[in-house]
């Protein structure tokens, strides 16, 4: 580790953060892919530096810490998987309303500003049966 | 044991899938079952009368004391006759209860039979915690069951209302096991009762009491089971008379013995138990509803037996013994004939029931002997148990005259009710002039009410046949053997005195019925925990809406500022309170800070800019940059893998913000932006103070050492990071792999859901409309095979050399978007005959099977064996299993980049309606 990798990881974790609370899909899924590459260099620079890890070459004692490599790898190619998907979402999104903007829950924001919601609880069907059978 | 159990889960789940076409011929099937399962019971009883238990063991997780332990003594061995033989009647009656074409015979008959074997399984369960398992299986069966006819809202309130507080009672006994588990150290039911604690603590004591009430339908927890009599006949008859309700009643049973004198159980069993039998009474001679009498009837037939097995004398458990056994044949029989009524004459209400005539000769005369048994008459099992349950409780030390007032005052209101239900059904109706005519029951259907009548009768004739199995039921009090005497006359003496004045009583009180309406209303108004049990669900029900209301804005952005800064702020908390020490690391050379300053660039242009395409592109610069700082980490394999992802997902990104607007309109506000760059700016601050003290301390390279030391002995290869992958973290990869395979199903179902009546087929069979460039086209003629080849090069020398899976089926993924740069989905389609959900489906298969094979020849998973191959162009190469489960990881691989351009690929502009 050294100091600009510990600042390269920051930045890249804050830019990836400032994305990720926008609304736009395709901004939060390059803020996703920020994010990983983040979090991908802490990784890294968390083992030792050398050599590549291949065995014939040279000294073992050389080596670069493969057990963070291989942790790196795996991740990088599940990022792939998942931006895919949530490419398909924007995609998806686009299908329906022509753009990639994640709305709010418009059942979401009824509960909190509608009274009629607390009503419709308090008038479940299952409560009033169940006031006629007890 | 745990094949009559096997066979009854398997019937049951056999008969919910494919009974649908067996009319009521499901019920006959589901009889089987249960007739097996009476057939072996019976086999086992006389070793079981001996005093005798037949045991049987399974492990099941062992550390955590949990084994499948089974054990079938007296009680057990009572309690499940009785299902077993009541549930054969009620299948041969649901045979004629029911139309052929009944829409759900299958599934009423398949769940009967599930509820069987959990009941079952409860009676033998020798583990508290199966015992527990069991007890809410029973209680789930018994839901699915009243709520049979589900589109109908009240009967959706009724099963849920019984769900809930017999499954809250389940939860409060799991509880009370829970402490009494904790205080012996054993959740053995036979050890417990073998070597019991000196006192059970309060707190146990009332949890378990609680499960108990709540399903025996005790006061205030009664009010599920009027309600519950929405459910079809053989249904209500079965559990909700004979079976499940008296599983609280084992409950007390098996820990009367050992826990009476613990804590408040006396006063809590007689107070529930008292309170049950008179005001289940009371309410149940006001019933107009000859069902809902019934009900009540078993309310307070249910309180006595709290009140005789729970107080904890052999005497009183011995009384309580028989009366199980005659409610149970005289309430299932009563409820079957309510049910013939019901269904032949269109009601049940003592109101409307037509005039049954001759045709009813031989129900009417089940029915007058099921209620001289109700009733308590001489010679019936009824009058036994009463007899025994006088004397067991005027011979006791405490509240003697007090309970067996209350006994008697009990007894006075079931000899009513047992009048009036016969005088409803059969004697009133005949007296009104009516020209109504009610079809007449056949033989078949009365027969199963008949055959439990008749074992009723005989039983109660020569109660002297149930001594030996009474007295294995009593072993609990720790009496020994033949203690149990069952006698139909007790002599004179103060029991029959009760018993006869009970009779008289009841009579009287049934012939005066109308002029005590002020007294029977008063059982009415007592409160019965209805109203606390809707004021409590309507409150969840406002709090919930209220939490809702608050913590669910609905805003994305809002709830990932909550996740985030959590993210950023419980760590940088964690740091300062401990007072990490920063130790500043090297600065870094530069050449690291040449790729970090094109690194950093990139972010921050991916980051403001404003226009898709040029995010996306800096994104992919930001890759590449990665690539490079990996190649001066010393770590080759990483930077081809990025390398190779980074260039797809450009594709991706293409394929996908091509449709979308160019730019980003409305840019945020000012305060939201604001608040943003906080949050962005705390989540970066502690990242790096993160970093910082990471770097300060030591690290383990144990595991490091060992995997670089490990690589070519164990994992036959010398690129340590691949033999990882595929070997030492095979396992692992695994489950990456999965997490690809869903991932890329999910994005093709996402892009392709809703267009599946769209002409998609039609212009595979067309060349693309696109116009097609020569030279492109022949650059990728010969770039795709060269490609191709590359990419199985790089997975098969992977293993010792820079590559593996994953780059190589990204490779492969590249050469395939050659030919779509080339000529688009078409080209792809026509020059892979294999489908894409084909090659990532196999790529798992393939992984997962190489991973899994080495268990069935003995070995541990991914153990891995090797051989050396020479083959031309390709050299010399290792053939490994491991080879093998990275090639499930390349076909998965490309599989994934298939999947995307099928999902994001050119079809026609078709959109959704």
């Amino acid at each position: 580790m050294t100091v600009m990798l510990a600042a390269t990881a920051a930045l890249l974790f804050g830019a990836g953060t400032y994305l990720l609370l926008q609304r736009k899909l395709s901004r939060i899924i390059i803020g996703l892919g920020l994010l990983t590459h983040g979090a991908n260099v802490l990784l890294i620079s968390a083992g030792r530096r050398g050599t590549p890890p291949i065995i014939g070459g040279s000294s073992t004692a050389d080596f670069a810490d493969p057990l963070p490599q291989a942790l790196a790898l795996t991740a990088i190619v599940i990022t792939f998987g998942v931006t895919t998907l949530l490419l398909a979402l924007a995609y998806r999104s686009w299908l329906l309303t022509d753009d990639d903007e994640v709305q709010d829950d418009v059942a979401d924001r009824r509960v909190s500003t509608d009274d009629a919601v607390q009503d419709e609880v308090e008038d479940h069907q299952e409560l009033i049966e169940w006031e006629e059978l007890l | 044991m745990v094949f009559l159990l096997l066979l009854l889960g398997f019937v049951g789940a056999a008969l919910i899938a494919c009974g649908r076409r067996l009319g009521t011929r499901a019920f006959a099937v589901g009889a089987f079952p249960m007739a097996v399962a009476f057939v072996w019971i019976a086999s086992r009883l006389g070793t079981i009368s001996n005093g005798a238990t037949v045991r049987q063991h399974f492990t099941w997780v062992e550390p955590l004391g949990l084994g499948i332990d089974l054990r079938l003594d007296g009680i057990s061995a009572t309690l499940a006759l009785v299902v077993a033989g009541v549930g054969v009647a009620v299948m041969a009656y649901a045979t004629c209860y029911f139309d052929d074409d009944a829409p759900d015979t299958g599934r009423l008959s398949g769940l009967l039979v599930l509820f069987g074997g959990s009941m079952l399984a409860l009676t033998m369960s020798d583990n508290v915690f199966l015992l527990y398992v069991c007890w809410e299986l029973t209680t789930v069966t018994s839901y699915l069951l009243i709520g049979n006819k589900h589109t109908n809202p009240r009967v959706r309130a009724a099963a849920l209302h019984a769900l809930l507080i017999t499954a809250a009672g389940g939860l409060a006994m799991l509880g009370g096991l829970l402490l009494v588990v904790q205080d012996t150290g054993t959740a053995r039911i036979t050890s417990l009762l073998s070597n019991p604690p000196n006192s059970f603590s309060a707190a146990a004591v009332t949890l378990i009491l609680l499960g108990a009430f709540t399903k025996s339908a005790q006061y205030p927890f009664h009010s599920w089971l009027p309600g519950a009599m929405a459910a079809p006949t053989p249904v209500s008859a079965y559990l909700h008379s004979a079976t499940m309700v008296k599983a609280g009643v084992y409950l007390l049973a098996l820990f009367a013995p050992i826990a009476h004198g613990s804590g408040p159980w006396r006063v809590l069993v007689v107070a529930a138990g008292v309170s049950s039998m008179i005001f289940g009474g009371l309410r149940a001679l006001r019933q107009q509803d000859m069902k809902l009498l019934l009900a009540f009837g078993t309310v307070s037939q249910l309180g006595l037996l709290t009140i005789l097995f729970g107080i904890g004398t052999p005497a009183a458990a011995t009384a309580g013994w028989v009366l199980l056994i005659a409610h149970a044949l005289f309430k299932a029989t009563l409820f079957m004939i309510v049910g013939i009524v019901d269904l032949r004459t269109g009601t049940r209400d003592a109101r409307k029931i037509p005039p049954l005539r001759e045709g009813w000769r031989g129900v009417e005369v089940v029915a007058a002997l099921a209620c001289l048994s109700m009733a308590g008459a001489p010679l019936t099992a009824g009058f036994v148990a009463k007899e025994l349950a006088y004397g067991a409780i005027h011979d006791l030390a405490w509240g003697g005259p007090l309970l067996l007032a209350a006994l008697a005052a009990g007894a006075t209101l079931t000899v009513a009710y047992s009048v009036r239900f016969y005088w409803c059904t059969f004697v009133e109706p005949r007296r009104r002039s009516s020209t109504e005519a009610a079809t007449d029951p056949t033989r078949l259907f009365a027969a199963p009410a008949a055959a439990l009548t008749s074992v009723a009768v005989i039983f109660g004739l020569a109660p002297g046949l149930g001594d030996r199995l009474a007295s294995a039921s009593l072993t609990g009090f720790g009496t020994g053997q033949g203690g149990v005497h069952l006698a139909v006359w007790h002599g004179f003496g103060l029991p029959l005195l009760l018993s006869f004045v009970a009779i008289a009583g009841g009579i009287v009180v049934a012939v005066l019925l109308p002029g005590l309406e002020p007294v029977l209303a008063f059982g009415s108004r007592v409160p019965n925990g209805g109203e606390v049990f809707l004021n409590l669900i309507r409150g969840v029900g406002r709090t919930s809406t209220k939490v809702t209301a608050t913590v669910q804005s609905g805003s994305l952005p809002v709830y990932a500022a909550i996740i985030l800064s959590t993210a950023a702020l419980l760590p940088a908390g964690a740091l300062l309170v401990g007072r990490a020490p920063v130790v500043l690391p090297p600065i870094g050379g530069p050449g690291e800070a040449a790729v970090l300053a094109l690194l950093l660039a990139s972010a921050i242009g991916a980051t403001i800019v404003h226009r898709r395409f040029a995010a996306a592109l800096f994104l992919s610069v930001t890759g590449y940059s990665m690539a490079g700082l990996f190649v001066i980490s010393g770590a080759p394999d990483l930077a081809l893998t990025q390398v190779a992802v980074e260039t797809l997902s450009t594709v991706v990104f293409v394929l996908v913000l091509r449709r979308l607007p160019k730019g980003f309109e409305q840019p945020s506000s000012p305060r939201r932006r604001a608040v943003g760059l906080a949050i962005a700016g705390a989540v970066a601050a502690t990242v790096f103070v993160f970093a910082l003290v990471a770097s300060g301390f030591e690290h383990d390279t144990a595991v490091s050492d060992q995997i670089v030391d490990s690589s070519v002995p164990v994992g036959h290869g010398h690129n340590v990071v691949n033999v990882a992958i595929v070997d030492f973290r095979g396992f692992d990869t695994l489950g990456e792999l999965s997490v690809i395979v869903a991932a890329s199903i999910g994005a093709v179902a996402l892009a392709r859901a809703g267009r599946r009546n769209a002409p998609a087929r039609q212009e595979s069979g067309h060349p693309s409309s696109a116009p097609r460039l020569a030279f492109v086209d022949v650059a990728a003629r010969v770039a795709f095979p060269v490609v191709l080849l590359m990419s199985l090069w790089l997975l098969f020398s992977g293993h010792d050399r820079p590559g593996g899976g994953f780059v190589g089926g990204l490779l492969a993924g590249a050469a395939i978007t050659i030919r779509y740069i080339a000529g688009g989905i078409d080209e792809v389609r026509r020059r892979s005959r294999l489908r894409p959900w084909t090659v990532l489906g196999s790529g798992l298969l393939l992984s997962a099977a190489t991973a899994t094979i080495p268990l069935t020849l003995g070995k541990s998973v991914l153990d891995v064996g090797s051989t050396h191959v020479d083959l031309p162009v390709l050299g010399d190469i290792a053939i490994s299993s491991a080879v093998v489960f990275d090639l499930g990881v390349y076909f998965a691989v490309l599989g994934m980049v298939l999947m995307a351009f099928e999902a994001f690929g050119d079809t026609p502009q078709e959109r959704l309606s």
